[in-house]
């Protein structure tokens, strides 16, 4: 009964989902919804590998920009025209994540967790350095994508509902890995290295696994938003922000939990977009920002999804204790609650 | 390339390099006794460096007379950052809680900044900005020998005030092991609040070279808290002779890349002799090998 009504929310949410372009019309309000998807999309994907296995990866956006860089570079080299054919590169900007993800798991996955933050910092600017200095990427200047010539009214309707699969996609990932056994070994890992060891799970595989697996969805996102753009840049698509707008989404909506960072991207980019149309005094935005930013996480350190539940817990804890005190009373009616 | 050019690189990268090396054990001190990885200590430097800035153009206060005031004035806005945010942060994601606390904290003072002072880039100056003088046919500039006498002056100092006071004892034991520290009696919660007091006023000499030797602004703060990270990992997180030697080296490593091959690659070298140092010795080069993590 329980799981039925669940699954039927999230069923109302993809119609919901399904008809936010019917809403807004303003092309400059479709470009925002389809950031958030994406970066929706990145934050589930990084959450289930770094909120399951608690590694908190902060160089994410190296993937990033690697699909985002493969799109740009087979969309050009191998004459892609610039129409919804360009999509189908979207899947391999994934791979590409994933083919070079693997490499770099090997090195960073080697240290423990405090390290391993600092290192996968120090491997995104590795990227980000080379990618700017680099002739094939075409340095600072970026590069230019196929233009698709679609009418700028309906211009991100298609980009919308693709962002959207992949963000399904990435739910659908999570929700899977969480309910399989890989998932139970990464939460074992998360809750003590050492023992998961001794009890036999094969511990660097188990975490190489996951941190390739995740790329893929950061490489599709990358992709995605190379096309919408039409142009990319190395410091934007390889962009040191990046990975603590997906890390505090996470955070903000629920470390580790399935729901919270998609709650915490929603939430967060539709937020951060407001203020920045707000305020468009960079400064205030910041403080205004990194004030927020503090209050989430010293009054709900556990994020918005646990938060809600533990409230949710109390009331159940004291309606039931309260139906108890009645049944005492009334010991008849005891057969009705249970 | 000639033979002088790889020496001026060498002296300089050790100059600087003990700078960096300064803010960076701040760094890798908060870390060792409290688990807290700073990344508002890039930051803390701009402040730092500002706070230099404004007491030269204000009132005339010569950089260095002026650390007489900048120092301690960190290491109370270092207590009281302490005590109002990481008293709270508990639990096993507390490193990772630590990481978007400080990088929050840093964003406010990152848009203080830039509301206070503008984004325009500024130095700071006086006599011995831009002059150097020449011996045993080397040019030395000024304000990195007075950097490097200075940064000598302070790690000296904390090297005392580690090794050869009651109060530096209690510091090393909280580094090896809290919970055994707590057990013989140590105040570690109080031994935590003073460490970060430290930790954030050693950015304020190192502010104050750092902006006297580069025009900086408030998001100058983003390449500087990168290289120190880097430079704490490569020493071994928590390990102060580490991150002293590590500065130097990275440092000097970077000018040498830059005047054999070409500036364009010394950051890059910067980061990744990080990677290829640590696919060696993933625990850094004087880090402790932990036998168990939780």
């Amino acid at each position: 009964m329980l799981l039925q009504k669940k699954n039927l929310l999230w069923v109302v949410a993809l119609v919901i989902a399904l008809f936010v372009p019917q809403m807004i019309t303003n092309p400059a309000y479709r470009q925002i919804a389809v950031i958030t998807l994406i970066f929706t999309a990145c934050a589930t994907s990084w959450n289930m590998f770094s909120g399951y296995s608690g590694y908190v990866a902060l160089g994410s956006a190296a993937f990033y920009g690697t699909g985002a860089y493969t799109m740009a570079l087979m969309a050009n080299h191998m004459h892609v025209p610039g129409n919804g054919d360009m999509f189908w590169l979207v899947p391999l900007g994934g791979l590409a994540a994933v083919v070079v993800a693997i490499p770099v798991g090997l090195v960073a996955l080697r240290v423990r967790r405090h390290t391993f933050v600092v290192i996968t910092i120090a491997i995104f600017f590795v990227f980000q350095l080379s990618a700017i200095n680099a002739n094939f990427t075409g340095g600072t200047g970026g590069l230019t994508l196929p233009y698709v010539p679609w009418q700028i009214q309906n211009y991100h309707l298609p980009f919308y509902y693709v962002a959207l699969v992949v963000l399904v996609f990435a739910i659908l990932l999570s929700a899977g890995v969480r309910r399989s056994r890989f998932g139970l070994q990464l939460l074992a890992i998360r809750d003590d290295e050492d023992r998961a060891l001794g009890l036999g799970v094969k511990v660097f595989q188990v975490k190489l696994t996951g941190f390739a697996m995740s790329a893929f969805v950061f490489g599709m996102g990358g992709a995605l938003y190379a096309m919408m753009q039409g142009q990319i840049y190395p410091q934007f698509v390889f962009d040191p922000m990046f990975d603590i707008t997906i890390a505090l989404m996470a955070f903000f909506g629920g470390f580790g939990t399935l729901l919270g960072p998609i709650i915490g991207g929603l939430v967060l980019e539709s937020a951060q977009q407001y203020l920045t149309v707000t305020y468009s005094n960079g400064s205030l935005y910041l403080i205004l920002f990194g004030v927020l930013f503090l209050l989430v996480i010293l009054f709900m350190p556990q994020g918005i999804v646990v938060f809600v539940r533990d409230r949710m817990a109390q009331r159940q804890d004291r309606l039931e204790s309260a139906t108890k005190q009645v049944s005492n009373e009334t010991p008849v009616a005891q057969g009705v609650h249970s | 390339m000639n033979s002088s050019a790889l020496i001026h690189a060498v002296i300089d990268g050790v100059l600087t390099g003990s700078v960096y090396a300064l803010m960076a054990t701040g760094l890798t001190l908060i870390f060792g006794v409290m688990d807290i990885i700073n990344v508002a200590q890039g930051i803390f430097v701009i402040l730092g460096a500002y706070l230099s800035y404004a007491l030269s153009v204000h009132w005339g206060i010569d950089p260095f007379v002026g650390l007489a005031i900048t120092i301690p004035t960190l290491f109370f806005v270092g207590i009281a950052v302490e005590k109002a945010f990481f008293g709270r942060l508990k639990g096993p994601e507390k490193t990772a809680m630590s990481i978007l606390v400080t990088y929050a904290i840093s964003l406010v003072i990152e848009g203080t900044l830039n509301m206070v002072f503008t984004v325009n880039y500024v130095q700071i100056q006086a006599w011995y900005v831009n002059k150097s003088f020449r011996l045993f046919g080397v040019w030395f500039p000024y304000i990195y020998v007075f950097g490097f006498i200075m940064a000598a002056i302070m790690l000296s100092g904390l090297y005392i005030l580690l090794y050869r006071t009651r109060f530096g004892a209690s510091i090393r034991a909280s580094l090896a092991d809290q919970t055994a520290a707590a057990l013989v009696g140590i105040d570690v919660r109080r031994v935590s609040t003073i460490c970060f007091g430290i930790g954030i006023a050693l950015t304020a000499p190192g502010g104050m070279i750092f902006g006297a030797t580069n025009t900086f602004n408030a998001s100058t703060s983003y390449d500087l808290i990168s290289r120190l990270l880097t430079i704490i990992v490569l020493g071994g997180m928590g390990s102060l002779g580490g991150a002293l030697l590590a500065g130097i080296l990275m440092v000097t490593l970077e000018d040498l890349v830059g005047v054999i091959w070409s500036p364009v690659w010394s950051t890059l070298s910067f980061f990744l002799v990080l990677v290829i140092v640590l696919s060696v010795r993933p625990q850094g080069l004087f880090g402790k090998q932990s036998a168990r993590v939780a």
